[in-house]
């Protein structure tokens, strides 16, 4: 055990990491991959089963036709070759949320091949290379009694709800990616964002982590430069985006610290936890499971006809890549731009306010400014504020017109939020127009100027700067419904001062 | 006319015509079992209401005026490997005692569809594993030619009770040649479908790429019959055939005029020889004879690759099963052995299946667990689906020369109870003959050809195997009916007739 | 390759396969297995190199079902079997950590 903790920026100094990721996709069809059970999440225990996905005895799989264009779809859209010919396997173990102790999923012959993703990190571009996707069923879920934190350690018994077993799966396994360096863990975030992305855009799958329709493995290995590539673990459990670029950092910290101890890395499979952001032992890998694979013989080979995948293929939408480079153009937005709003997850909102009228760089200004702090302020996501790209048009173009200022716009921003209201209802509910008439500015001038002598004795002693405060005065006494800009023209003017 | 002498066919009639109901039908056909089964041993559960009801309804709907299909009101035995809604299922297995399925198999829809009324489930070697019955997990069953010897395996309870006269019809299921071999060592019909042809929807699997469940009746006919009922395209199988049944009783019918000219006979050459009883033997090349005096054409074949058949089977089977077999757990039904609240779930999984699993069951569960392993699965199962394909070459290379294919369908005829249970290669050996066609998926028959006294005090019976080429089954039927209408005209009465009378019976 | 089996190689495959088989069975399945297995094991004799296997006697290929949802099993049915049940669910014995 090291006894101190190696730094992140120490580890990539001297170490070079290798990457892989296996992520399992629930697909969004409506019934099960191999019997007619609903896949509707949230049902009460043991009423979406059947004897197919139970596994009773004499019962047979019959394979779901949309789950396989859903897997076609995501494999050619990750740029894969779609096998010809395939077939399902038998992944034989015992474990009991699996009824009939093997799971009908694909082996040496999977319906995608050889494909890849390309990301961008900090302005670098990395081609991810898929291996491969396939298509399996999911288990049933267990949940462990007696024991402290609901964990199997200490638990009496366990009990199984069989709902979730049967639901189609795809699992898509990348490539060994080296060349990372210290950027691993941030690849490895943008690549399963990325997948998430497509596979949402396709339709195939809600990809909520939360709820388990995303989930993600990230293999690991350090070598020195110039050696062969290390021991890789595996760390399971990595329910987030966050967490996945957290185990990758911790994992390389972890591995780092063994190595230089003269150490050597078991190969074995460890479980991430949220908390504490580290990763411990789960079983060991040293001797892997034989999952004595053999094809299925209760289902035929899938032979996907060329005018089939051809169908697919043309009934792709845009991809996120491409609507991308699409919307850079649209949103007049520089890479830097693009990126900052997809960090900011303002991408979408930003194009619906443009498509709502407003102008590009405004849209950009408003959510990347003062909707993304008053997102993060409020814990909440700008997606889920209450106020609607068309509202936030509306805004823009009353600003356009001179209705109102930056100030009052953030007012009625404010108001639309906190009542729900239409921009137009809060404008008149809150008196929130820019100020047109002449004599009541002129009269708030006078008696702000009126009210502040040693201000006006050092702006006329030739300091405009000092103009501020008679400025705010006059902004207060209108309660912001003035234009600031005018305001301190008229004050000056009114001074007989010059700019 | 004693009603369990019937034929299915007949008792249809009769039933279709008022001569009799339904009801007496199946009263005097449980009477039968009453009186005989406790030396037969071929029931593990009979349900005596549920064959009443059945019967009544088919009463009822007939009185109603509706027109039933010719089996309706016929009584039934079905093996214990196929799943029946409410009625106990237990594969001859102790792990499944008292287990109730909560769904019909879909030939068991189909047969309640069509009126046949169920009597109850028949004994087999536990999860079809075995030639004798023996492996019965409850008690073994007995052969009626000779009640100290076996009435063959895994379907042993259907021959029984069909042989038995307990019901003029049965359903089997035919892995290596359980429904053929049973039925040839009790003088009874016995069909194994092209694989694909009968749904496998609830039959409890042994070796999914082999099983077929098919038809054991007394004559060519009444197994036909049986066969177009349970036969056809099943969306819950995919490994079904698309293809409507073929007119199987029409086979059979024209089959009974034992005309054969223009039929090209091929005898394979591998099915036979050294090891093979005398008795069956002469009865087989008796029947040659009689086949070309029917009109065909006999040529000699040979299928090499025959002689791998028992390797390879032996190697599949298992494989698959071990797998098939995983699921009986512990976990969601049937048998928990050693759950004292302190034993974790791998311990009560082990105590269970080692509890639950004869020693048969284990030697295969184990086997094929070891032909899969990595390391080993190229040079096992992988070979021996490589040698599947020279085997369905060689059927293919004969099926030139010839029309249909025959041989023995065993090389002994009912052996003694115990007198191979020692030695399982001893035992496997009955397959020699029926492997080939399970392998290739190719449909094969076994109708009565003779009977042997060289190797026994009694006359056995011996059967004949047809066997055609896949989806050919009505060439099968027609070929069997005419060795059947031919013996029988010989003989001046049917096969059966010859069958010494039971203990018990009237 | 050795065509023969061990008395622990037999032992490893029982817990492979979760049999918790006796000494005797041992000791009786190992002869007999091995046998069986020298028996079998002249499958390799045959030159199969260049042969495709056969999963399927019938070549069928693409049987799919539409994406319909169909009635499930009632609760009742899917639990009555059980050997224990607890909740809707079923109860099983608790899972050791050590299992490999």
């Amino acid at each position: 055990m090291t006894s101190t903790m190696l730094s992140y920026e120490d580890v990539v100094a001297r170490y070079e990491p290798v990457l892989g990721l296996e992520t399992h996709i629930e697909l969004g069809t409506v019934s099960k991959m191999f019997c007619g059970c609903a896949t509707e999440f949230g049902a009460p225990a043991n009423t979406h089963v059947c004897p197919v996905c139970l596994g009773l005895p004499g019962s047979l799989p019959v394979a779901n036709k949309a789950a396989i264009e859903y897997t076609i779809r995501l494999g050619l859209a990750l740029h894969c070759s779609i096998a010809t010919w395939c077939r399902f396997a038998r992944k034989n173990y015992y474990y009991p949320d699996m009824p009939k102790n093997f799971q009908i999923s694909q082996y040496d012959e999977p319906l995608c091949v050889d494909g890849y993703l390309d990301v961008e990190v900090d302005g670098q571009a990395y081609r991810i290379g898929i291996e491969r996707v396939h298509l399996e069923e999911d288990t049933g879920k267990s949940t462990h009694v007696g024991g402290a934190t609901g964990r199997i350690h200490g638990a009496t018994h366990s009990l199984v709800d069989y709902n979730r077993a049967g639901i189609p799966l795809m699992e898509v396994v990348t490539k060994p990616v080296p060349g990372t360096g210290a950027l691993a863990p941030a690849v490895a975030r943008a690549y399963v964002t990325e997948l998430r992305e497509i596979a949402r855009t396709l339709g195939v799958s809600d990809v909520r982590m939360e709820q388990g329709s995303l989930r993600c493995d990230v293999n690991v290995s350090l070598n020195l430069p110039g050696a062969p590539w290390g021991t890789r673990t595996e760390t399971k459990n990595v329910n987030s985006l966050r967490s996945v670029e957290r185990a990758v950092r911790s994992e390389m910290i972890r591995q780092a610290g063994v190595l230089d101890g003269g150490g050597r890395i078991v190969q074995e499979t460890r479980h991430f936890h949220e908390d504490t952001g580290q990763t411990t032992s789960g079983r060991s890998k040293e001797e892997a499971t034989d999952y004595r694979y053999f094809p299925e013989p209760d289902l035929v080979p899938l032979a996907p006809a060329p005018e089939w995948v051809e169908e697919i293929r043309a009934g792709l939408p845009e991809l996120p890549a491409a609507r991308r480079a699409r919307l850079a153009v649209e949103l007049n937005a520089t890479p830097h731009d693009m990126q900052a709003m997809a960090n900011a997850g303002v991408t979408d909102l930003v194009a619906a306010t443009m498509s709502a009228g407003a102008p590009a760089n405004d849209a950009r200004k408003w959510w990347l400014g003062y909707l993304a702090q008053t997102a993060n302020a409020a814990e909440t996501d700008p997606a889920d504020l209450n106020i609607t790209p068309g509202q936030l048009a509306e805004i823009i173009a009353l600003v356009q017109a001179g209705t109102l200022s930056d100030g009052l716009a953030r007012q009625v921003i404010d108001g639309v939020l906190e009542t729900g209201q239409p921009p137009a209802a809060v404008i008149d509910a809150r008196g929130l127009r820019k100020l047109d008439d002449t004599d009541a500015l002129t009269t708030a001038v006078d008696e702000a100027i009126a009210a502040q002598p040693a201000v006006v004795e050092k702006i006329r002693g030739g300091k405009i700067q000092a103009v501020g405060p008679i400025v705010g005065a006059v902004m207060k006494a209108t309660r912001g419904q003035a234009d600031a800009a005018a305001v301190r023209a008229l004050v000056l003017g009114r001074l007989g001062v010059e700019e | 006319m004693d009603l369990i002498e019937l034929s299915a066919a007949s008792l249809g009639e009769a039933v279709a015509t008022g001569e009799t109901s339904a009801v007496e039908v199946a009263q005097a056909h449980l009477d039968r079992i009453h009186a005989v089964d406790g030396a037969l041993g071929a029931f593990l559960h009979v349900d005596a209401d549920g064959a009443l009801a059945a019967a009544k309804e088919v009463d009822d709907r007939i009185a109603a005026g509706e027109k039933l299909g010719p089996l309706a009101g016929v009584p039934l035995a079905l093996k214990d490997v196929i799943v029946t809604e409410g009625i106990p299922t237990t594969c001859g297995s102790r792990i499944l005692e008292g287990w109730i399925p909560p769904y019909d198999a879909t030939i068991v829809r189909r047969m309640r569809e069509a009126g046949i009324v169920i009597l109850g489930k028949t004994n087999m070697d536990e999860f079809a594993m075995g030639s004798s019955t023996e492996n019965s997990g409850y008690h073994p069953a007995h052969n009626p030619w000779d009640v100290t010897r076996i009435p063959g395996g895994s379907s042993g309870g259907s021959s029984a009770a069909v042989s038995g006269y307990e019901a003029p019809l049965a359903i089997g299921t035919d892995t290596g040649g359980s429904i053929r071999q049973p039925a040839a060592v009790t003088g009874v019909v016995g069909h194994k479908p092209t694989y694909g042809g009968v749904s496998r929807y609830g039959l409890i699997a042994f070796s999914s790429s082999l099983d077929q469940a098919g038809p054991l009746a007394r004559t060519v006919l009444d197994a036909a019959l049986l066969h177009e009922v349970i036969g056809g395209h099943d969306p819950c199988d995919s490994t079904s055939i698309d293809a409507a049944v073929p007119a199987l009783a029409a086979a059979a019918r024209a089959g009974a005029a034992a005309d054969l000219a223009g039929l090209r006979v091929g005898v394979v050459r591998e099915l036979s020889g050294e090891g093979y009883q005398q008795g069956v033997l002469d009865s087989f090349q008796s029947t040659v004879d009689l086949l070309r005096e029917l009109g065909a054409e006999v040529v000699e074949v040979s299928c090499p690759h025959f002689d791998y058949a028992l390797p390879a089977y032996y190697l599949i089977a298992p494989s698959e099963c071990s797998s098939n077999l995983a699921r009986f757990d512990a976990m969601r039904y049937g048998l928990r052995a050693g759950d004292d609240g302190v034993r974790g779930l791998e311990e009560v999984m082990s105590l269970t299946r080692e509890a639950g699993f004869g020693p048969e069951v284990k030697r295969r569960v184990i086997l094929g667990t070891y032909a899969l392993s990595s390391g080993y699965y190229d040079a096992y199962y992988g070979q021996a689906q490589k040698v599947r394909t020279l085997i369905s070459r060689d059927f293919a290379a004969a099926y030139e020369q010839a029309d249909v294919l025959v041989s023995p369908t065993t090389p002994f005829v009912a052996f003694k109870l115990g007198e191979r249970t020692a030695d399982p290669m001893a035992m496997y050996i009955n397959d020699l003959c029926t492997l080939p066609a399970s392998l290739s998926g190719v449909p094969a028959i076994s109708v009565p050809c003779g009977l042997s006294t060289t190797d026994s005090d009694v006359p056995l019976p011996v059967g004949l195997q047809v066997m055609a080429p896949a989806l050919a089954d009505d060439r099968c039927y027609r070929v069997a009916a005419a060795v059947e209408a031919a013996l029988d005209a010989r003989r001046g009465r049917p096969f059966m007739s010859d069958a010494p009378a039971l203990e018990g019976a009237k | 390759m050795a065509s023969g089996i061990t008395r622990d190689e037999v032992a490893h495959l029982a817990r492979l396969a979760r049999l918790a088989v006796s000494e005797e069975e041992l000791e009786l399945f190992a002869g007999q297995l091995d046998l069986i297995l020298q028996s079998v094991s002249r499958i390799q004799q045959v030159a199969a190199a260049d042969i495709p296997p056969t999963s399927h006697a019938v070549p069928l290929t693409n049987v799919l079902r539409n994406d319909e949802v169909r009635p499930s099993l009632p609760p009742h049915a899917v639990l009555a079997a059980a050997p224990a049940a607890e909740d809707d669910r079923f109860r099983v014995p608790r899972i050791l950590d050590e299992e490999a």
